[in-house]
């Protein structure tokens, strides 16, 4: 079998500006931040970002990389509205597909599924069939004749998501309690790399958890890095929860460009062994 | 007993949302609501099924079922569940904005985007939660339609609109609905120590004014006990109101 472990630089050097990016983990919970940050690095620009969003989205847009947002909320949890997107937004900086939460689960379904589109009751008389006019609605073939929006597949370039374990081929083991579409996400991508906590060999994934905790099979990925606190300053339980000091900081790092300046000075200038001897 | 705080009137006034509902999940979003189906579920309401807000189902000894965010969205497909939602704007037909403020394409306030609300109001009943009844929030227009209200539901139809319902929405002055023969929103009940002028007042479009408005009721013993013993000892509830 296949060895796929890699490094993020590997990884980021995979990367093409004006592709679309998926990101799994939930608002500010379990997401590949060791990635995101070497993106923001990056030089690339004109990504489309696909994500049930959090920093990973608000990093990104502050650094420059963002060209559109496909999503349902951009929002840190514990503080409710992401700063950073919320300032990209008000500038007009930012182009936005705005989905209900349920449509970017089903465009996600179809886009794994190969299907064109996935029938779904959700945004049927709401505005976002009105802010997305590329949006249709289907009727049913049946006697029912009900008319559906037709939640078009969300097909992704490229894929990241962090997990708690996982081995050199490629299987990944989550831990805390939501699997979020982590899986969903690999699947609906052209090629799929997953950031762990912790490189372990297949015996011990097997004692790590029972096997429905193996989320990500290596069919679904093509590469794999180890990023130790590689969520921060999300949460990943049950290794870490997340870093609330930090993610204020972060939080207030939206105030103004000098803010920015400083807090990308002191935290995301260096590679990530220098982020992470900065914040321990 | 007496000495009912305003919160635990809307508490209350939150958990009879819940009333009738059966074996379906109860989603509170913010504190008051989520005290409301609790209150509801340890007395009136027991079949109710809660979440943690996370990925557990808890009931009174623990977890009793796992509910990741992918299967919220299969309930929500199925309809077992009645969320009680919060609204940055609500209208007289009921539709809610909690996205943003000003035009779409660059709003002047960013705020939660659509989340849920679209998928909520169209697949199971929601209710909402206002804490500051003010013109701000009760607006003639909504800037974006995030949850629909009953004239988007009748411009869909049947069968589209079938299980569309909005049921109440609670604030820190008064409980509305939309039982009015056109389902524009009416004044239902008025909290004790609150005018009907001052609901008035506070909503930036007419509301139906039934002939005979009674008070929102007050919680009984029991139910002020387990709200000020057991299900907010601290007091959180207090400071959740809008002024």
């Amino acid at each position: 079998m296949a060895d796929k472990v890699m490094s993020i630089a590997e990884v980021v050097g995979e990367l093409r500006s004006g592709m679309t990016v998926g990101i799994g983990g939930w608002g500010s919970r379990r997401k590949p931040m060791a990635l995101v940050r070497a993106i923001a690095r990056s030089a690339l620009t004109d990504l489309t970002v696909v994500s049930y969003g959090g920093p990973d989205v608000g990093l990104l847009v502050a650094a420059g990389r963002v060209r559109r947002v496909v999503t349902g909320f951009v929002s840190l949890d514990s503080i409710a509205l992401e700063p950073h997107f919320r300032r990209a937004r008000q500038l007009g900086a930012i182009e936005l597909t705005e989905l209900d939460e349920g449509m970017l689960h089903w465009g996600l379904l179809a886009a794994a599924r190969r299907l064109p589109y996935l029938p779904i009751r959700a945004g049927l008389g709401s505005d976002v069939l009105r802010v997305n006019p590329e949006l249709r609605t289907v009727r049913s073939p049946y006697s029912d004749g009900e008319e559906l929006v037709a939640m078009p597949a969300l097909t992704l370039d490229v894929a990241f998501v962090h997990l708690n374990r996982a081995d050199r081929q490629g299987n990944g083991q989550y831990l805390g309690p939501d699997p979020y579409f982590d899986d969903l996400f690999c699947l609906a991508a052209a090629r799929s790399f997953i950031s762990c906590e912790r490189l372990v060999d297949p015996a011990e994934l097997r004692v790590g958890g029972p096997a429905q905790s193996l989320l990500i099979s290596r069919m679904m990925v093509n590469g794999v890095i180890e990023t130790p606190h590689g969520a921060h300053f999300t949460s990943c339980v049950p290794d870490y929860d997340r870093d609330e000091a930090f993610q204020r900081e972060y939080a207030k790092s939206a105030a103004s460009p000098q803010a920015w300046s400083r807090f990308r000075a002191r935290y995301l200038d260096g590679d990530e062994a220098h982020y992470q001897r900065a914040v321990s | 007993m007496t000495g009912a705080s305003r919160a635990e009137v809307c508490i209350v006034a939150c958990a009879e949302a819940w009333r009738g509902d059966g074996e379906i999940l109860a989603s509170g979003m913010g504190l008051i609501p989520r005290l409301g189906a609790e209150l509801a579920r340890r007395t009136f309401a027991p079949d109710l099924v809660l979440s943690d807000g996370e990925a557990e189902l808890v009931g009174d000894d623990g977890a009793e079922g796992w509910l990741p965010y992918r299967a919220v969205f299969g309930i929500v497909a199925a309809g077992r569940r009645h969320v009680m939602m919060g609204a940055s704007q609500l209208d007289r037909h009921g539709n809610q904005n909690i996205s943003c403020i000003g035009s779409w394409a660059q709003p002047t306030t960013q705020l939660l985007g659509v989340r849920g609300a679209p998928g909520n109001t169209i697949n199971h009943p929601t209710s909402y939660w206002v804490p500051r009844h003010s013109r701000r929030v009760f607006v003639d227009r909504v800037d974006l339609i995030c949850g629909i209200g009953y004239d988007r539901a009748a411009v869909l139809g049947s069968p589209g609109n079938r299980f569309h319902e909005i049921r109440v929405v609670v604030t820190d002055l008064a409980v509305l609905d939309f039982q009015s023969a056109d389902r524009g929103m009416r004044l239902r009940s008025v909290h004790p120590g609150v005018s009907v002028d001052e609901v008035v007042a506070a909503t930036g479009f007419p509301l139906h004014l039934p002939d005979e408005l009674p008070e929102t009721r007050t919680p009984s013993d029991r139910e002020q006990r387990l709200i000020r013993d057991q299900l907010d000892p601290a007091g959180l509830r207090d400071r959740e109101l809008g002024r």
